[in-house]
């Protein structure tokens, strides 16, 4: 058995992650916290062998990779020097592995590396994990709203044309139904251009 | 009607998740009052990690892997039960072009014979000069890896010194075999049929022909979440076994074929799931065979939950240096199947029930009628190299083994 390093930026920790924005954003807040021996792997050629060469003492993976199982594999290999293991519902620590799966984060051990040592890192990748998956979620809602601007847009033309309101009237009008009925602008937009389109093909394109 | 039971069910995407799928879509899960949510995932590694963490409350899941969580062979967990099978075979061993003229030229003949192929195999590896060949299976603790280093070692190819096997993801198999990274693989389906439709594989036998009416895929649980909910366990076993009773009609195979292709499930064409449940599997170079019991997912209690599954899965893991050998192992092994849920959950519909829990595997050389109503026959059961493992002498049985 090879003893874990015991200064902090001595751990070798390896982060793969097919997402390489999400992997270097990880490496980033790794370094900044002192650890100064981080290796990113992005794409799975040969990961067999790159594992064997680099030796980690902890692996942070995505837990969507589909080669988990051939990760899981190499550890079983006995040519590998340090073996480490899956870390999940360790009894002792049982909420911290959940957030970590929650989070979408996977992590392998080295055998006999002390809980506390790898607790930072573990804390890191999770909170890097979650900042990406918001930053994306709200990516897609601003697209979303674009969307939605668009539809309301399209209702406003429809009751401008057909009432023959101002534009501030037909958002007026739009927003009234919108309250009285306690659903949203773009719900009632939707409908009001579905009903339109229904009654007449041309009036809604 | 409101739901009484939310379950969770994680899914890989392959054909044996059909049972899960069709409890769902044909609305046998909500007749039992089930609200049921699939989720798809992509690695059995994560399928055992949000089982642990109760994102799942059950799972279709390899028939090893409960049984090797609860022996602490991949990390600490809590404990996990089998109280269902999710059908019997299913997997086949499919080689490069390449490598299956080489066979021929042995003697391989394209009727998936596990003894004239594994000879010819054999034959090919003794005559080999340069590298080893390379094969690939899902996961180290998976009936692919054991029914394919049985047919190696009962054709005397030791399945650690004379080839490597290797872990790769289904999708990726015939890709793999086409850039002549892997020389076969043994996978469930469709991942078979699409290496011989599209990669110009060619089957070299089956699981049905290795070892008929053998463990594939269970019904994996959380036993905390078991324990908890003595009410919907029951209830989803019932939905599943009325979705394995649909599965098994031949009359619903198209429609399941293409409920099983939809792009929530496995996402491939329903051609490439057909084949698997008529049983009429394209072989390579345009042949096709009729191969009987090639995936059973009602007939011959193939949800039963069998002992003797469950402990020939651990003489293997013994067999190949995965776990040590003990009484308190053993025990384990055994316990992690419960076929008394499963009695007692299907009692009341009046389903025909094995009297027993476990079997001699290998006794049945053919079709048997047991029980007293008649509703039920097993086997045949054989393994190809006339193998018999009676779950009463495990000691024995693994005494016996060698490595190839």
């Amino acid at each position: 058995m090879v003893n874990p390093p015991s200064k902090p930026g001595d751990l070798n920790v390896l982060v793969i992650d097919e997402n390489s924005i999400r992997a270097s954003i990880i490496e980033v807040g790794l370094r900044e916290a002192g650890y100064d021996n981080v290796t990113i792997i992005d794409d799975m050629n040969g990961l067999a062998r790159r594992i064997m060469d680099i030796n980690p003492d902890i692996i942070v993976i995505d837990i969507e990779n589909p080669n988990r199982d051939m990760l899981e594999s190499i550890f079983q290999i006995s040519r590998v020097v340090k073996r480490p293991i899956a870390m999940f519902v360790d009894k002792s620590d049982e909420a911290s592995i959940e957030a970590a799966v929650e989070a979408g984060v996977s992590a392998y051990i080295v055998d006999g590396l002390k809980q506390e040592r790898v607790r930072p890192i573990l804390k890191m990748a999770i909170s890097r994990f979650n900042a990406y998956s918001r930053l994306t979620r709200e990516l897609e809602e601003t697209r979303g709203e674009l969307e939605n601007r668009k539809l309301i847009d399209r209702a406003k033309g429809l009751l401008m044309r057909s009432r023959g309101l101002s534009e501030d009237e037909a958002y007026a009008l739009l927003r009234r139904t919108a309250m009285n009925q306690n659903r949203k602008i773009v719900e009632i937009a939707q409908s009001l251009i579905t009903a339109a389109s229904l009654l007449d093909p041309g009036t809604s394109t | 009607m409101t739901p009484k039971h939310q379950i969770t069910a994680g899914f890989l995407p392959l054909l044996d998740s059909a049972l899960l799928v069709v409890a769902r879509e044909k609305g046998f899960a909500a007749e039992l009052g089930i609200d049921l949510a699939l989720v798809r995932e992509r690695s059995w590694a994560t399928i055992r990690d949000r089982l642990a963490v109760s994102h799942f409350d059950v799972a279709h899941i390899l028939a090893p892997m409960p049984i090797a969580c609860n022996l602490g062979l991949t990390a600490p967990a809590p404990r996990m039960v089998v109280p269902m099978a999710m059908g019997l075979g299913g997997n086949a061993v499919t080689v490069s072009a390449g490598l299956w003229r080489e066979m021929s030229d042995w003697g391989a003949r394209a009727d998936l014979d596990a003894r004239s192929s594994g000879q010819a195999l054999r034959q090919v590896i003794d005559h080999r000069r340069d590298e080893r060949l390379r094969f690939a299976v899902v996961h180290p603790y998976s009936g692919h890896n054991y029914e394919l280093r049985y047919w190696f070692s009962a054709n005397g190819i030791d399945p650690d010194r004379d080839v490597e096997i290797g872990i790769l993801p289904p999708p990726d198999m015939a890709d793999a075999l086409t850039a002549n990274l892997i020389d076969g693989y043994c996978a469930g389906e469709p991942w078979n049929t699409l290496g011989v439709l599209h990669n110009d594989a060619h089957l070299a036998t089956v699981k049905a022909a290795i070892w008929k009416s053998s463990p594939e895929k269970v019904l994996g649980v959380n036993s905390r979440w078991a324990d908890g909910h003595p009410e919907a366990l029951p209830a989803l076993i019932q939905a599943l076994y009325k979705a394995s009773l649909w599965c098994g009609d031949s009359r619903n195979h198209p429609e399941l074929a293409d409920l099983m292709a939809r792009p929530a499930y496995v996402g491939r064409p329903a051609e490439s799931l057909l084949p698997a449940l008529t049983g009429l599997l394209h072989t390579g170079g345009g042949e096709v065979l009729d191969v009987k019991d090639f995936f059973v997912p009602n007939a011959k209690a193939a949800t039963f939950p069998w002992k003797s599954h469950a402990l020939w899965f651990y003489t293997q893991m013994v067999r190949w240096g995965q776990v040590r050998h003990t009484a308190e192992h053993q025990k384990i092994a055994g316990d992690s199947y419960r076929p008394d849920i499963y009695r007692s959950a299907l009692k009341a519909m009046g389903v025909a029930l094995p009297a027993a829990s476990a079997k001699v595997e290998g006794a049945l050389r053919v079709e048997t009628p047991v029980g007293s109503s008649g509703a039920l026959t097993l086997g045949p059961d054989g393994f190809f190299d006339g193998g018999l493992f009676d779950p009463d002498d495990v000691d024995g049985y693994i005494a016996s083994q060698t490595r190839g």
